[in-house]
């Protein structure tokens, strides 16, 4: 092989992974482009991709007034995050419990968490809405989060990871005189900080877009989060109205957009640094 | 966050601990918007005229999605024991609504006069879905029929008459046949006429059923008759409109994109309910027709839509305000400015008879081909465990449609089915 | 010693209430309602012993709904994995325009699903939809995808692995940023092509990332139903019927909670199989370690 067919194979090869690449990634963007296209001009050209079409604003007004939008998405901000704090201190408490100290009916309790990693809330819903109304909880934002807080997979993972700890610092903490908790907080949580950025993302992106539940449970403004505000659009009787869909799309999801946009390289690089196995 | 059950605990403590009086009655209720968010602000504004008039009542008035998602969360909310005390929920839902004994008949809470001049006063054809066993359990508010919307402009293009719908089957075929248009490579580009079959097609099916001279079930909802021939002959006309002539897309049609797919020229003639009338006025680039369904041995069309109904577990205060309320909003000058508003039919004669209403139908004729039509409108299919059962036609209907059976086999075993769960209810 | 218990008790408490209340003693209940009649309002529930499970058994819709689950979770799950370690790859590389392909790849993470469902539904409408304005550049005739019985259920197929697969990427992209830039070196000086390292050096050393993938791709291929809400709804004659929607279906439209609870049974039992053969298989990789 010469070094002249080296760079050419190198040359295709890197063309190809190039295209392959940007076509996959046009691929994926197309309904972001296509929400910002029709967010943009008038209804009649929703589907008619015309170059000259016209520039308008109208459709964030229209779409602004057909429901509360900032206040739902105050909601899902309120919902995701009481969640995920919920997760992460149930789910800390509970693996370092699993992990680290003995008691009699561990691997029984064990099994009964593992039990939720795959019997999810979202299929007990009929059961999970009389408990609500037992608690008196119906319609609020507690309401939607509370099946999820305890979460198996999380308590799992944690677990997991907890276990790859060496026990000499345990011990060392130990002799240090902390107490369990004091231990914990101190050695294991710092170190599982990977798993805990791991996890976040996953129940961030699993209840920002969550939807079956939310619905069934709220009733108001006040409680309702995004996506079941923004089912409203996909209920018309009278057709779809996609240029109004999409600008409340784009609306609801423009500043995590941007913030990712923003941010990509930080978030992806300390996501990276944590590194999850 | 402050929790509205922390929110309402605070306020209760408050309340009593300065010992006001109990006046006001407290309402909740359930609305269904299937047109999007025009309708839902015009529920809202009617809500709060009506508040400002009675300030002894608060009303809550809640949007609760769809149809399905409205009646999801009145059932949900019902069977934790924490029911609306008012609601508009389908008016085809009325047995299922009544097996659970979730609602009670408007009966008790009016005087003999207004029964005669309240609930006498709206169509015939939708109190069929609104009475039962001589009850009155719902009172028709947010109700509609399809129609056929056809569009002027092809029809010129097509040398046909631009004021002259298909009247009857045989003339949609020939007509649809001439609207078809094909571009150099043989694709169609515009089909001669759409109706949609997704999501729920029993619905529009009733356009065909009901004019093939078939009632697909009888009035106490404990029998279907999904086998009779005349049922299998619209099915079968259905099919042929795709199959045979040609003249329609093959498969499902989806029922969201339809007024689009007619403002794009890609069907010529549409079927959808009258709820599409003032979106089809305000963004159809074209000069259109609205029109009775074609008839075969008759006219006829199904009726649709919202009722109100009374929900049992609510106080006697309650039940009494929900009422008055139901009676002020279903009144000729609120019922107009609703149909106005959005479409939907006013259900009562009175109502077409209001200043605004006439204006409304002078400058836009086209609005009363609905009202027109209820003379010839049937019940839409109602029966006990009634998503059950019409689910057990759609499906039928959807394997006719995609070929999986004839439509004779599939309306047999549809109907097998449907009595298997209906011979209970006898 | 016994502290240690009070400890580890005091510990779990909280979670495990939750878990109990939400849960496990929800799930008996549906057990339980499952040998029951529905309650309806004028009928009270009696037993029934086994008749909600001959009704499942003879129910043709819910053979098709299993039957499109396991295609819908053979295809969505295997398919978004390897898209998503191909974006990873992508994106790890230098490559022009690295920061939009991450943010193009990423999109998905971001928009709910309710909402872009509307758009994929515009993508597939018949006619005037994207796919068949493009299918017209090159005299395609239009195809009525979410139409059709043979079509419906892999247009489903196609959203989920949109929706899946770029959040994935950002998991397979820390693990690759964890792979030593020396041996990459090393490789490349043994003249070792990108496929051989691949193969021999990336594929093993992701293999936890991949395992912890593969359990919400998994766990997704039962929950992410949402888009059906808005698309299809299960149809045409129920070819896009999942199970987890059959069961919303039955319980929230159909109000038959009994033979809810009987479907919910079959698939909380099929889950738990996973979820007990999944610790097994996740136990052992950790103890390797």
């Amino acid at each position: 092989m010469t070094g002249y067919d080296m760079t050419v194979a190198d040359r295709l090869d890197r063309a190809l992974f190039t295209i392959g690449a940007w076509m996959l990634a046009l691929l994926w963007i197309l309904p972001l482009i296509y929400a910002i296209w029709t967010a943009f001009h008038p209804a009649a050209y929703e589907v008619n991709f015309d170059l000259t079409a016209p520039l308008t604003l109208e459709n964030f007004p229209k779409a602004w007034v057909q429901a509360p939008f900032a206040r739902y998405f105050l909601n899902t901000i309120i919902l995701v995050l009481m969640i995920l704090a919920g997760q992460l201190v149930l789910g800390t408490c509970a693996a370092y419990a699993f992990a680290r100290l003995s008691f009699p009916g561990r691997n029984v309790l064990f099994a009964l968490v593992l039990v939720q990693l795959m019997v999810m809330p979202d299929i007990l819903l009929v059961e999970n809405y009389q408990t609500m109304r037992m608690l008196g909880l119906v319609d609020t934002i507690l309401a939607i989060g509370l099946p999820y807080m305890a979460s198996g997979f999380c308590i799992f993972l944690l677990r997991q990871t907890f276990m790859t700890i060496p026990k000499e610092l345990d011990d060392a903490a130990r002799i240090e005189g902390e107490g369990v908790i004091g231990t914990m907080l101190r050695v294991y949580v710092p170190l599982a900080k990977p798993t805990y950025l791991a996890f976040g993302l996953v129940s961030v992106s699993a209840h920002w877009n969550n939807f079956v539940w939310p619905l069934i449970i709220t009733n108001s403004v006040e409680t309702r989060p995004l996506t079941v505000g923004l089912s409203i659009f996909s209920t018309a009787d009278s057709g779809l109205e996609w240029s109004v869909i999409n600008a409340a799309t784009l609306m609801t999801s423009g500043p995590l957009l941007i913030g990712f946009l923003l941010f990509q390289r930080q978030f992806v690089q300390s996501f990276m640094r944590a590194g999850i196995k | 966050m402050a929790s509205r059950f922390l929110k309402s605990t605070v306020i209760a403590a408050l309340l009593s601990a300065t010992a006001m009086p109990a006046l006001a009655v407290d309402l909740e209720f359930y609305f269904p918007v299937a047109v999007g968010g025009k309708a839902a602000d015009t529920i809202e504004s009617l809500t709060a005229d009506y508040v400002k008039a009675n300030p002894d009542v608060k009303i809550d008035a809640i949007y609760a999605g769809g149809y399905n998602d409205a009646l999801s969360k009145a059932m949900t909310a019902a069977r934790g024991g924490n029911p609306p005390q008012l609601s508009v929920l389908l008016s085809a839902e009325m047995f299922t609504l009544i097996d659970e004994d979730l609602i009670e008949p408007f009966d008790a809470y009016v005087s003999e006069d207004e029964k005669k001049s309240w609930f006498g006063a709206f169509y015939p054809a939708f109190m069929e879905n609104s009475q039962t066993g001589g009850k009155t359990w719902g009172i028709p508010f947010q109700r509609s029929t399809p129609v056929m919307y056809w569009n002027k402009e092809a029809f010129k293009e097509a040398g046909l008459d631009p004021d002259h719908a298909p009247a009857n089957w045989d003339e949609l075929v020939e007509i649809s046949k001439k609207l078809v248009k094909k571009d150099a490579a043989g694709n169609v580009t515009q089909w001669g006429v759409r109706i949609p079959s997704e999501g729920f097609p029993y619905w529009l099916f009733q356009g065909l059923s009901t004019p093939a001279g078939a009632i697909l079930a009888n009035a106490d909802g404990n029998k279907t008759n999904f086998d009779d021939p005349k049922v299998i002959e619209a099915t079968q006309f259905l099919v042929d409109l795709s199959k045979k002539y040609g003249v329609m897309q093959e498969g499902a049609i989806a029922w969201g994109p339809t007024p689009k797919a007619f403002f794009e020229r890609e069907a010529a003639i549409v079927w959808t309910t009258t709820g599409n009338l003032t979106n089809m006025r305000e963004n159809a680039p074209f000069d259109f027709g609205v029109g009775f369904l074609p008839k075969k041995e008759r006219f006829g069309a199904p009726t649709g839509g919202g009722n109100f109904v009374l929900f049992k577990e609510a106080s006697q205060e309650q039940k009494k305000a929900a009422v008055d309320f139901v009676k002020w909003i279903t009144a000729p000058e609120q019922a107009a400015k609703w149909s106005m508003a959005t479409g939907y039919v006013a259900p009562r004669a009175d109502a077409w008879e209001t200043d605004a209403m006439k204006q409304y139908v002078k400058d836009f004729p086209q609005a009363a081909v609905a009202r027109d039509q209820l003379q010839y409108a049937v019940a839409e299919l109602s029966t006990y465990e009634n998503r059950k059962v019409t689910s057990i036609l759609n499906d039928a209907l959807s394997a006719a449609i995609a070929g999986e059976k004839t439509p004779q086999e599939a309306l047999k075993e549809a109907q097998e089915k449907a009595e298997a769960i209906l011979k209970n209810y006898r | 010693m016994r502290r240690e218990w009070i400890y580890a008790l005091l510990l779990l408490l909280p979670a495990m209430i939750l878990l109990m209340g939400f849960t496990h003693i929800p799930a008996i209940e549906t057990i339980i309602d499952s040998f029951y009649s529905t309650p309806r309002g004028r009928r009270a529930a009696r037993f029934v012993e086994l008749e909600n499970y001959r009704t499942l058994l003879a129910d043709d819709v819910f053979l098709r709904a299993f039957w499109n689950n396991l295609i819908y979770a053979a295809v969505t799950i295997p398919a978004s994995i390897i898209i998503s370690l191909g974006m990873a790859l992508f994106v790890h590389s230098r490559i022009r325009g690295l920061s939009f392909l991450r943010m193009a790849y990423f999109t998905p993470t971001v928009l709910p699903l309710i909402a872009v469902a509307n758009i994929w539904l515009f993508f597939y409408t018949p006619g005037f939809g994207l796919i068949d304005q493009i299918r017209g550049l090159f005299d395609l005739p239009p195809q009525n995808w979410m139409g059709q019985t043979d079509t419906a259920l892999y247009t489903m197929i196609a959203v989920a692995v949109w929706k899946e697969a770029g959040f994935f990427m950002i998991f397979y992209l820390a693990a690759l940023q964890t792979i030593p830039t020396p041996l990459r070196e090393a490789a490349k000086l043994e003249g070792a092509g990108r496929w051989t390292f691949f193969r021999r050096v990336t594929l093993p050393l992701i293999m936890p990332t991949t395992v912890f993938i593969s359990v919400n791709a998994v766990i997704n291929s039962v929950r992410l139903v949402d888009h059906i809400f808005v698309m299809t709804e299960g149809g045409p004659n129920n070819a896009s019927k999942l199970l987890l929607y059959y069961i919303f279906e039955v319980a929230f439209q159909f109000w038959d909670t009994a033979y809810a609870s009987t479907l919910t049974v079959v698939i909380l039992g099929m889950l738990s199989l996973l979820a007990i053969g999944q610790f097994f298989f996740l136990d052992k990789r950790v103890h390797y370690k």
